[in-house]
This record gives C-alpha cells, structure tokens and sequence, in this order.
C-alpha cells in the first residue's frame, strides 16, 4: 500500500489522487524477442561502466539514432532493453517510486534495494498484466563497493561483475570472460567496453 | 502533541470564548457535516484553534528565494534531535512547513508527495507550488465535508519555485483554503509576527537581507538560538537546510533582546 501501484485505469479515474496511470495493456503475452540491441556493463574497482546502442527503430526504420536508454534515478543507472513504450513506461514508474522514495525518508536506496525493488515490479506485473518486455542493467556505487546487476523481463536479477543483452550478448561474453579482472581501473574498463 | 489537544465534543475553551461556548454546548461542534445556526463549523475552527497552538512558522518571499523559518520546541534531553525535523520536502524544489498537529502534518505530506510524483510520471513536469498548494487546500476541504472525519489540524506554508524562475510562497488552513503571500507567519503567536512582517517587508529582497527580515520577524517570539530554530533557504538550484553552525551567529547579531530589555528600564 504504501508503493505507487500501476493500475488500469478508464479515464474518469485520471482525476482521482489515488495514482493511476493511464496503461493500455496487452494481456496477449508477446513472445520476447531477443532484440536487435545489445547493451554492455562491466564493474570496475570503485566504478560501474554501462554502455548501450542509441538506435530506436520502428518495424525496418530507423527512427532515431542517438536515443539514450541510460536511465539516472538517484545516483544509479537503468539500462532498459526492449520495445521503447515497455522500456520508458516501466522506466518512468520505477523512477518516480524511487524519488517518492527519497522524499519520504531523506534516504537514498542503495543499489540492492533499488534493483531488489525493480525485480519485485517485473515478477509482479508477469503474472497479473503480462510482463513489460525490459532487460535491464542495474548499476551503482554505495558506501560498500560498486554493485552492478543482470535483471530480466521475467524479473531474474543477479549481482554480476559483467553482463550484456541483446545478441550482442552472444559475442561480447567470450571477450569480458577473456579480459576482465577484478579491481580494474577506468581506462581498463573503457577498453573491455571498446572491444565490445 | 497529546490529548490537550482534543478536536471532539466539549473542548475546554476560555472565558473569551463564552458566546461559542454556548452554541457548542448545545450540540452543533459534533460532527463537522453540521452547520451552527450562524453558519459556522466548528470543528474547522477548533482545527484553527489547535494550528494557533502550534509552533511558529514564518515564510518569506525574496527576489529569487524563499525562506521559511520554524521554531522547533526544546527537545527533552534523552531525545535524539535528528528524528525531529520541522520543514519537509514535498518535491524536489518546494518545502513544507507547518504549524499544528505533528502527525497530521505527516499524513498531509505523505498523500501530498505521493500526488506530486503522480503528476511527474502523467505529465513530465515539476508541478508548479500553485498546483501542490491547491492540492493540500483541496484534501484538507474535503475532510471538512465527510461525516466520521475530522479536519487535518495543520496550516501549512509552502516555498517553491515554478519552471520559470519564480519564486512562490504559500499557505493552506485547515478550511481548505489556500493563499499566496508575499511573506506570512502560522502558529504562535503569528499575529505580532506578521504585523512586525507588514512593517518590514519590502520587495524584492535578496537572500541576504530576506533571511535576515524572517529571522528577525521569529525572534519577535523565540528565543534566540541555533537548537530552537530550524531555517530552509529555498533556491532555483533546490533547497538548503541552514545548519546550526551557520545559524548561530547570524542570530546573535539579530538578537536585540539585551536591547529591548534596556530600553525598557530607561522607559521605567
């Protein structure tokens, strides 16, 4: 009760102060596709680094090519996957909860609990409303240490030293396997990530 | 605060009271829904009652400020200070301060921050200070308007900005109406605060002297130091809580009670 809860709404609820959003829903489960996009992170020494493509196309267009899927909400990164529409709706929901969070308490959530939070969404909305087809990469630095973390449309979330989506995946894994080391600095980091 | 603070039937009210004391006997300050026969609720005024009890709250309007300004009560010894914070944030750039019932206040800005991060994720914009002001006035009128419900027992004074660089300062009461103020005090003792403000205000002040007018116009009815009032500078870049470091000397200067007290005995 005390989360922003999505909840379907016929446009007479808008004007309620309860929250709602306005969602056109597919209960239809879409099959998910592993995408034409590929993002890439790897956790450094007192650093997560977090690299996404900037490309949003419609059916064979390319609408955009410098379209940004980094999400900022308090100090952490968001790299969401997927169709724009379930990417930038779960997105913004997930942001907002997160400030009204901060504001309540004058507290920022680590980066755990922020991703803890963000997989609790995902599990849910998969077996009430048909999941929103979002990979993410979580990533953050709290007083203990860099946390980066691999989340899934179905909301499996493990805390990970690399991970990558999309088929951009399939390649990129060989080549932080083969470089990645524990403790890197920033320039060894940029350059796991330039291979990829 | 406690249960000197009953809302319900039979308040203990004074002697200047006496005509309202007559009419409340007589069954009309039961339930909010019902009307006196001269066309008073009283139980919005008993809220009224229990706002004038709480602490003093000033707010001032700057050129490109807005300074609120709280007497916090003495913290029994064994308290942890920290847990007691009088101006909350309600959005990113607009604060909340408010004089009445702790607890109401509480639940008044939690449904409040909540409707801001609503209209964020509808709208993808800041709500104005306007906006929220007419929320909070439109939540505390609706409980004066449900049977089995009382009114939030709080004002509230809001300081924020719009997206163009104005600064705002608000205030809402327990009625549920809102408005907006070049520069106001709630609370304790707020008539003799805000006549000292009609005397002093001026506009267009910059920080500066704004904090010092608010700083001055609490001092009317505070004692002067660091641990019994909490200040938040609200700017366009956000807000800034003023610590009691900064405080402290700062109302050194503007304390001018040794003053007062020697006029006096010259007066004598």
């Amino acid at each position: 009760p005390f989360w922003l809860k999505c909840a379907e709404g016929t446009p007479t609820q808008f004007a309620k102060s309860s929250l709602t959003r306005l969602l056109a829903v597919n209960l239809r489960a879409s099959p998910h596709k592993m995408g034409t996009e590929a993002m890439f992170a790897v956790k450094g020494k007192d650093f997560v680094i977090i690299a996404a493509d900037a490309m949003t196309a419609f059916s064979v267009m390319k609408l955009k090519d410098d379209y940004d899927k980094i999400w900022e909400v308090e100090g952490k990164l968001f790299a969401a996957s997927g169709p724009s529409a379930d990417a930038s709706n779960f997105m913004e929901f997930i942001e907002k909860n997160i400030n009204l969070h901060t504001l309540r308490t004058g507290l920022k959530l680590s980066t755990k609990a922020s991703a803890n939070y963000t997989r609790n969404e995902l599990a849910q909305s998969l077996r009430k409303k048909g999941s929103y087809q979002t990979d993410l990469l979580i990533g953050g630095v709290d007083a203990d240490g860099p946390k980066l973390y691999f989340m899934d449309y179905m909301g499996s979330s493990e805390s990970v030293n690399k991970a990558a989506h999309g088929y951009g995946a399939m390649f990129t894994f060989g080549l932080m396997d083969r470089y990645w080391k524990p403790d890197m600095e920033l320039e060894e980091a940029k350059d796991i990530i330039r291979k990829c | 605060l406690g249960a000197e603070h009953r809302l319900a039937t039979a308040p203990q009210l004074d002697s200047c009271r006496a005509s309202a004391r007559n009419l409340a006997m007589s069954g009309y300050d039961r339930a909010i829904t019902v009307f006196s026969p001269d066309g008073h609720l009283f139980q919005v005024e008993y809220a009224l009652e229990a706002v004038r009890k709480g602490t003093t709250t000033v707010g001032v309007r700057g050129k490109d400020c807005v300074i609120l300004a709280v007497e916090k009560r003495a913290t029994p010894k064994l308290q942890d200070p920290r847990t007691i914070r009088k101006i909350l944030t309600v959005d990113n750039d607009i604060a909340l301060a408010f004089a009445g019932l702790n607890a109401d206040a509480r639940v008044l800005v939690d449904k409040t921050r909540i409707e801001c991060q609503s209209y964020r994720l509808n709208v993808e914009d800041n709500p104005t200070v306007d906006y929220v002001a007419r929320f909070i006035a439109r939540t505390q009128q609706k409980y004066t308007h449900r049977g089995g419900v009382r009114p939030f027992g709080i004002s509230t004074l809001l300081g924020g900005f719009n997206t163009d660089g104005v600064p705002e300062l608000y205030q809402t009461d327990p009625a549920g109406t809102y408005y907006a103020w070049k520069a106001t005090a709630i609370g304790k003792n707020s008539k003799s605060v805000v006549d000292f403000l009609e005397k002093k205000y001026v506009e267009d002040l910059e920080e500066g002297p704004a904090l010092r007018l608010a700083l001055k116009a609490l001092l009317e009815v505070t004692e002067a130091s660091g641990k019994n009032i909490e200040v938040v500078i609200v700017r366009k870049s956000g807000l800034g809580w003023m610590t009691e470091d900064e405080l402290d000397p700062l109302l050194k200067e503007l304390d001018d009670t040794a003053d007062k007290i020697s006029k006096l005995k010259e007066t004598k």
